[in-house]
């Protein structure tokens, strides 16, 4: 056997050649099949691609790394589902594009926090986490304060359509005007609230003149692991 | 590998590439040791955009992973490929130049890129596509090089150490083009989408990440293991045979092992325990490099004692025998159930980081200053000695704090009461993290006190300075 290995270190070409088939093996067999079993790509009630607000928030999160201390993914064990609620399905994060299910919990997973604090209390802690939470070491984030660029929004959702995200013409079309009515309505008779069920109206920073940074991060915040209903599932639905 | 050749080899590169090694090593550390620091007290994120934990995070990991890591690497890979294959460099000194600053330009634009709040948001592949295309553009460049001068060589064979070069060079190509297929925003912004998403995106994540630490950090230095052990200890590698099995093995296994990033996620059960069962077969191709290092020795064994260069290099190969088992160990389910997550999975990383990677490029360095720049030997040994056991307690310090909080905050996390509740909030976890983080900061002060001593090192070397210094004589017994 090893005389024949003289074959593959004598020519740089066959060498190579052996390396590439070597190390495609394994990524082929488990990657590919994730894109036609059913257990990864089942439709679950309620998961909505982002309004145009959260999506500017969830671009937000990502600029700023949060990823690197908080998961978005909630595993099956019965002291994480008391933290912090029903575990996560892969069908909660078909439209992130990327995934934010993080490696590390410096602070807690994030994949249900909507809805568990106030809009007022989120902006608080961003600004200055130890104001709400005197032990926490996260960093404060003041410069959120500002304004958000949202000039180019449709840009994002039309981008998004093409890697298999189903915004319609009209979610594109009325991009912009949706993020501002999300900031500036309270109602849930709003346009908005019909085609984004779930949104977190209003301006999170109580200010809905100037639409903030805080107001699309708070706003991606208060979505997350809420869009489906637990309480109405029918485990005798689900086994097969 | 006889130095008697007509073609002059192309030195000027490799120089530049140890000395932008050198520094951005340096640089690299401070910045991970700065943010430890930030951890143990959050007020020096400075409560600026620019010098938050999650913006310098990934400049910390670019600047040890692909700065310093990528220039230790392209500086041995070039001066191996050179003198094993007894031709010049591919290109000659001009496409080796092109190299160089087309590499650490990308380091530079991609830094910058991450504190100004660009980054695709996926871990050790920050750069957004822009960044990435460049980089592309000087890896296949990279990939000419090497190949070159393996294919001008005018030995027969191909030296084992350019085997894991070439594995390395051409697998991260295929991992960096997978896993950076983003669609941009538009021609005039950096923000783009990847075209995967959720279960499928972390996946295709975890194959890339998983696989830079595989073929970046582990078959690259492999590589450099075999010239340099060798070459410091004067001896033959020790097995050609377990050379070869060990190659192929660790290369074809390795690929599969990216799922023990993804246990109890939404990952089906089938692709975990798939990756589980290829991490833990790992082990022994691991083991199988390690034992090849550390017999290339045999007969050779006082040079640990008199020789501070080679002391780094069998410690270094130690650290990856210990790491390449705590991994696999790791990576069985019901460990990992609590090692996930938390700082357990840092030290992990930092033990194969700083104790195999950071000291197997240490022992590189220190034996190619004094070639490259003529001398007979570094200005100092000593100061050899003395970074190594400043590097040496840093790591302990770092990888103990880690263990005990890593294991404490997997503990606490799952603990009850006796009436049934869980025991902890998750922020007393955090409190509870305190005295760790500041060790750990404190070892990671000395791992760069060590870098500092041996930048100086090199300088007084490269002036031509030496050190009046007793050299300790190699042992006289005869015990070979």
């Amino acid at each position: 056997m090893f005389q024949h290995h003289k074959v593959l270190e004598t020519n740089v070409f066959l060498l190579a050649v052996g390396i590439l088939l070597m190390v495609i093996v394994g990524g082929l067999v488990e990657i590919v099949p994730l894109f036609s079993i059913e257990s990864t790509i089942e439709k679950v009630d309620g998961v909505r691609p982002y309004s145009p607000l959260e999506l500017e928030g969830r671009n937000i999160y990502i600029r700023e790394g949060c990823y690197l201390c908080h998961s978005q993914m909630i595993r099956p064990f019965k002291d994480e589902v008391e933290r912090y609620g029903h575990y996560s399905l892969a069908a909660e994060s078909k439209y992130d594009h990327p995934f934010q299910w993080g490696s590390k919990r410096t602070g807690p997973d994030l994949a249900r926090i909507g809805g568990k604090y106030t809009n007022d209390w989120h902006v608080r802690h961003l600004i200055n986490p130890r104001d709400v939470v005197p032990e926490s070491v996260m960093p404060g984030y003041p410069h959120l304060k500002r304004p958000l660029r949202y000039d180019d929004i449709a840009d994002h959702l039309k981008t998004l359509r093409l890697v298999g995200v189903p915004y319609t013409d009209e979610d594109i079309k009325n991009a912009k005007a949706d993020l501002e009515e999300q900031v500036r309505s309270d109602s849930s008779d709003a346009a908005i609230a019909k085609r984004y069920p779930k949104a977190r109206m209003g301006a999170a920073d109580g200010n809905p003149k100037t639409i903030t940074e805080l107001d699309a991060l708070v706003a991606y915040l208060q979505v997350l692991g809420t869009m489906v209903d637990f309480t109405a599932v029918d485990p005798a639905s689900i086994r097969r | 590998m006889s130095t008697n050749t007509d073609a002059a080899y192309c030195e000027d590169v490799v120089k530049k590439f140890v000395l932008a090694a050198t520094f951005w090593g340096v640089v690299g550390f401070l910045v991970g040791d700065y943010i430890a620091w930030e951890l143990a007290f959050p007020a020096l994120n400075l409560d600026l955009e620019w010098t938050t934990f999650g913006r310098l995070r990934p400049v910390h990991t670019s600047a040890v992973i692909f700065a310093f890591g990528g220039n230790v690497l392209m500086a041995t890979s070039f001066y191996v490929v050179q003198r094993t294959s007894r031709a010049s460099l591919f290109g000659g000194s001009g496409f080796g130049n092109f190299i160089f600053w087309g590499y650490n330009l990308f380091i530079v634009l991609a830094a910058l890129s991450y504190v100004l709040g660009y980054s695709q948001g996926q871990e050790y592949a920050e750069p957004e596509w822009a960044l990435d295309i460049y980089l592309t553009v000087i890896w296949v460049a990279y990939l000419i090089a090497f190949a070159g001068t393996l294919m001008k060589r005018r030995e027969p064979h191909i030296y084992v150490a350019n085997w894991f070069f070439l594995a390395m060079i051409l697998t991260i190509a295929m991992l960096h083009l997978g896993n950076n297929l983003a669609i941009p925003v538009s021609a005039t912004t950096l923000k783009s989408y990847n075209i995967f998403s959720g279960v499928q995106n972390a996946m295709v994540q975890w194959w890339y990440g998983h696989n830079a630490v595989g073929f970046f950090l582990t078959a690259g230095f492999l590589g450099i293991m075999y010239y340099f052990v060798p070459k410091r200890a004067e001896r033959p590698v020790y097995s050609y045979r377990l050379s070869i099995v060990h190659f192929w093995a660790l290369i074809f296994l390795y690929i599969w092992a990216g799922p023990h990033h993804l246990h109890y996620t939404a990952l089906p059960d089938w692709a975990q325990t798939l990756g589980m069962t290829f991490s833990i077969m790992l082990w022994m191709p691991s083991w199988g490099g390690m034992i090849n290092g550390l017999m290339t020795l045999s007969g050779a064994w006082d040079k640990l004692r008199t020789d501070p260069v080679m002391r780094f290099l069998v410690t270094s190969v130690a650290f990856y025998g210990m790491s390449t088992f705590e991994g696999p160990m790791m990576s069985i389910k019901a460990v990992n159930s609590l090692s996930h997550y938390t700082d357990w999975t840092i030290g992990h990383v930092h033990s194969g980081a700083l104790g195999w990677v950071a000291f197997v490029s240490f022992g590189a360095l220190y034996y190619l200053v004094p070639k490259l720049w003529g001398r007979r030997e570094l200005y100092s040994l000593k100061l050899v000695g003395v970074h190594f056991w400043i590097a040496t307690i840093g790591i302990l310090l770092y990888i103990t704090a880690m263990w005990i909080s890593g294991i404490m905050q997997g503990l606490m996390w799952r603990a009850y009461d006796n009436l049934g509740f869980l025991q902890y909030s998750f922020i007393e976890t955090v409190e509870a993290m305190h005295p760790y983080y500041v060790i750990r900061a404190t070892g990671g002060v000395l791992f760069v006190i060590g870098g500092l001593v041996m930048a100086y090192n090199f300088f007084k070397t490269i002036r031509g300075d030496v050190a009046d210094e007793e050299v300790l004589a190699p042992a006289t017994s005869g015990a070979r």
